[in-house]
């Protein structure tokens, strides 16, 4: 039995990579979520003088999606938020951490998905909303609730899985 | 054109390794002669195609070819050459080719320092080193193709990860994959002799050199890729028990092991079996490794691309060769017969219980990089091991391998006695006890951490030290030309050992006595740490090849004199649009200075992170004085005499075959 232990202590290690090959590491579950979204007023990139605040998205199932002009996996997701957009979906932008302010003139010359996007210079409101990184998308349904968060870029597959059943359910 | 060729020749490398995996090992079981002398040509057959490959990826970097998906993915026009080249094995794919290169690179040495090997065992080594290559280029055909086109061409490539754009890249995953790689030697001996159910002190003594010079290499990989950590990351630190650090220190631990448990069975026939399956462990671990960093089930500062179809891949791979060796190990293991008895306290028992001691510690290493995976696979949550775990654990856990790593060497085979040991190092113990206890005086304050470093490796120094002068005493004539003459492997055993009393001093006193301090600094203010005071002279911009730079300026004096300079940088690369932080570090023997620029907080107002590291240096000197003797110790002059006397027999069977013809 003995010389067979190397085998046995394989085998099981050999399990947990296989379910662990289904899971993803870096999914961390927000304790945000079934909470209100923290409220903010931010100033609108590109309109001076207009502030937009999550108050004024109440009766309305939208997006919060989490970006920055320095991060390369945002413009990996750019293309999929415009199709998105042109199909209605309501995405408001975080605009996180822009010390550089590139995010006028980006949004300019690469077409901007956004319904609007808020500067959030400092990070205060990233902080607020437990942004790790960037992109994170939060679904925020009707009530002002945060349902759903989602690390990393938006693509057709993803989309597809979490967002699309999410999204029916929470219009209904 | 030229990726193309690339494709064919890893089309054929793989047709090759088959041919090399296959034949050979049912040659060696049937005693065919023919198919045995398949397993040479084929291995450098394969090595030539591999290495067109490897050659042809490359051209396409350092030619900028942007119609090839790697290339575009992971170079950048304005990229420096030599990182251009270094590309070549930045990305996914192109590590996995570099792999692959390596391996074959490996089994052509195995083919041309094989020659005084009986035929069956060398076919079978050659062939077992075969169908691992057969794993790794499959896997590289059907999932992870470097030379795959994109249409239509971007204009440009992304550009490579800033973090890789670093001299210590150019050498450190080349050196890592030499070791990691190098273990399948160590494998295929095992294999072969499992197979073959011979398991003599000889099949030791060739399997030992090649475990050797492969930890060497790893050693050389690990040290480097601290150093990198350490000048790159901006961190200050030289270790961060990341996973994919990990992936590297459980083959090094495992190897460590076996080195040792080979000395036991070449010398004495002992713990045959143990040493069989460290062999396995060493590979597997280098191959679980592989599956950790490629397959993502782990998260990492090294993340790399991921994609769950490589993970299963590579899963399955692990499955056939670590699953079908240990099942051989289990059907083969009873017949082997256990070598001389040895008493309780002698060299094999030292040995033994360094080999736990060191697994023990390997376990614990392991389990902590793995159990985040066991928790999310049980469903109980998301939770993540960091240096705390490793520190309380992995420390205490070897320190008695330290402790022994003083006895072993002077320790008689088969049968010793303690009172005469006691005798002889009592002295060392109490000299090594008692600068522990008084380091605090000297060095301004107690740490419990430094002082057991420190008298741990004291009390190794001064063992080694008595090892040499016993082993002189019995030498007549001329001392200073005795030492000389020592066998390269009591140098290269001691070298190894010293190195490590050096290594656990650095490490000890740079935790120890490390100082921190994280500061606002606006031109012109001042900043004080270990006695040396900087003064911020603001930041002006600089452009490098590929990135832009805020470039600051740190006058450091010391007692009123100006000192040096440091330069920290934070860097914008132009393609990725990535920071980075690149750290200004003063270097000395007995301690370093270390900048690194944080966030600007307004016009020439910057958080700026200031370090002084006592004798951090040593623990890479010491990690290539580690590197020194294990390469001493595997040119031992009875490994080449072994080499030479099977070359003579062969040369005279060659003279009577003509004889015969005559």
């Amino acid at each position: 039995m003995k010389r067979w232990l190397p085998l046995i202590i394989f085998a099981a290690l050999g399990g947990f990579f296989y379910i662990g090959l289904h899971l993803d590491p870096r999914e961390v579950p927000s304790p945000f979520i079934g909470k209100p979204a923290p409220a903010f007023m931010l100033p609108v990139i590109g309109q001076p003088g207009v502030t937009f605040s999550p108050e004024q998205n109440k009766g309305k199932v939208w997006l919060l999606n989490v970006w920055a002009p320095w991060c390369v996996a945002c413009r990996q997701e750019h293309g999929a938020l415009m199709q998105l957009a042109q199909a209605g979906v309501p995405i408001y932008g975080l605009n996180w951490k822009d010390k550089d302010r590139e995010a006028e003139s980006l949004l300019a010359q690469k077409g901007s998905p956004y319904t609007v996007s808020v500067d959030d210079l400092d990070g205060r409101v990233g902080i607020d909303y437990g942004v790790t990184g960037t992109p994170e998308t939060f679904v925020i349904d009707k009530g002002g609730i945060i349902r759903m968060k989602h690390i990393g870029p938006i693509n057709a597959d993803n989309w597809q899985a979490k967002f699309e059943p999410l999204l029916k359910e929470l219009n209904q | 054109m030229i990726p193309e060729i690339g494709q064919f020749a890893l089309i054929l490398a793989l047709l090759l390794a088959l041919a090399q995996g296959i034949l050979p090992i049912i040659g060696a079981h049937r005693g065919n002669a023919t198919l045995m002398a398949v397993a040479r040509p084929a291995a450098q057959g394969q090595f030539v195609f591999v290495a067109i490959a490897f050659g042809c990826l490359a051209y396409s970097f350092l030619t900028n070819d942007f119609t090839v998906e790697n290339v575009a993915r992971n170079s950048f026009s304005q990229l420096p050459l030599i990182y251009r080249f270094t590309a070549t094995w930045g990305s996914h794919e192109g590590s996995i080719l570099l792999w692959t290169l390596v391996l074959a690179f490996w089994t052509v040495a195995v083919t041309v320092f094989s020659r005084h090997l009986p035929e069956d065992m060398a076919a079978r080594v050659i062939g077992v080193m075969g169908l691992v290559s057969v794993g790794f280029l499959a896997f590289i055909l059907v999932t992870s193709s470097p030379f795959t086109r994109i249409f239509p061409a971007p204009m440009d490539g992304n550009d490579m990860n800033p973090l890789l754009q670093d001299p210590g890249m150019v050498f450190h995953p080349p050196m890592l994959y030499m070791g990691y790689v190098g273990f399948s030697v160590a494998f295929a001996f095992a294999i072969a002799a499992l197979l073959s159910g011979r398991f003599d002190a000889a099949w030791a003594r060739w399997s030992r050199p090649w475990t050797t010079v492969a930890w060497v290499f790893l050693t050389i990989g690990i040290t480097a890729g601290s150093w990198w950590a350490y000048n790159e990351l901006g961190w200050g630190g030289w270790w961060f028990w990341d996973p994919t650090e990990n992936a590297s220190f459980i083959p090094w631990l495992a190897g460590t092991a076996l080195i040792h448990s080979l000395a036991a069975t070449e010398k004495r026939g002992a713990f045959k079996g143990w040493t069989v399956l460290l062999a396995i462990l060493a590979f597997s671990m280098s191959l679980l490794g592989t599956f950790l960093v490629r397959s993502g089930v782990l998260s990492s500062v090294h993340a790399f691309a991921t994609d769950p179809t490589r993970g299963i891949f590579i899963l399955g791979f692990l499955g056939v060769v670590i699953g079908g060796s240990l099942v051989l190990y289990a059907i083969r293991v009873p017949k082997m017969e256990s070598g001389g008895s040895f008493s309780w306290f002698s060299r094999e028992s030292m040995l033994l219980v360094n080999n736990v001691v060191v697994v023990a510690a390997l376990g614990s290493v392991l389990l902590g990089t793995l159990y985040p995976l066991f928790m999310d696979a049980l469903g109980m949550g998301k939770i993540s091991v960091g240096p705390p775990y490793f520190n309380a654990v992995f420390v205490p856990l070897i320190a008695p391998a330290m402790f022994l790593a003083g006895i072993g060497p002077l320790v008689r085979w088969k049968q010793a006695s303690l009172p005469d040991l006691a005798k002889r190092l009592r002295i060392a113990f109490f000299v090594a006890v008692a600068s522990a206890l008084l380091l605090p005086l000297v060095a301004g304050g107690f740490n419990w951490m430094a002082s057991v470093g420190i008298a741990l490796s004291l009390w190794i120094v001064f063992t080694v030290m008595i090892g040499f002068v016993e082993r002189l005493k019995h030498e007549p004539g001329n001392k200073l030309a005795a030492l000389w003459k020592l066998p390269r492997g009591f140098w290269g055993m001691q070298l190894g050992h010293f190195g490590l009393a050096w290594v656990v001093a650095g490490i000890a006193l740079v935790s120890a006595y490390e100082t921190e301090r994280n500061v606002k600094m606006n031109v012109g203010d001042n900043v004080e740490i270990a006695g040396y005071t900087m003064t911020f002279q603001g930041v002006v911009m600089h452009d490098g090849p590929n990135y832009r730079a805020a470039r600051g300026t740190l006058d450091v004096s010391k007692d009123g004199k100006p000192a040096f300079v440091l330069h920290p940088e934070k860097r914008i690369y132009n393609a990725s649009g990535m920071p980075m932080t690149e750290a200004a570090i003063d270097y000395g023997f007995s301690r370093d200075v270390y900048a690194a620029l944080g966030e600007e907080l307004g016009p020439n107002e910057w958080t700026v992170r200031v370090f002084y590291k006592p004798f951090i240096g040593w623990i890479w000197v010491a990690g290539g004085l580690l590197a020194l003797g294990g390469t001493l110790a595997a040119f031992d002059r009875r490994y080449r005499i072994a080499m030479k006397k099977a070359a003579e027999p062969a040369k005279a069977k060659g003279v009577a075959v003509e004889g015969a013809k005559a």
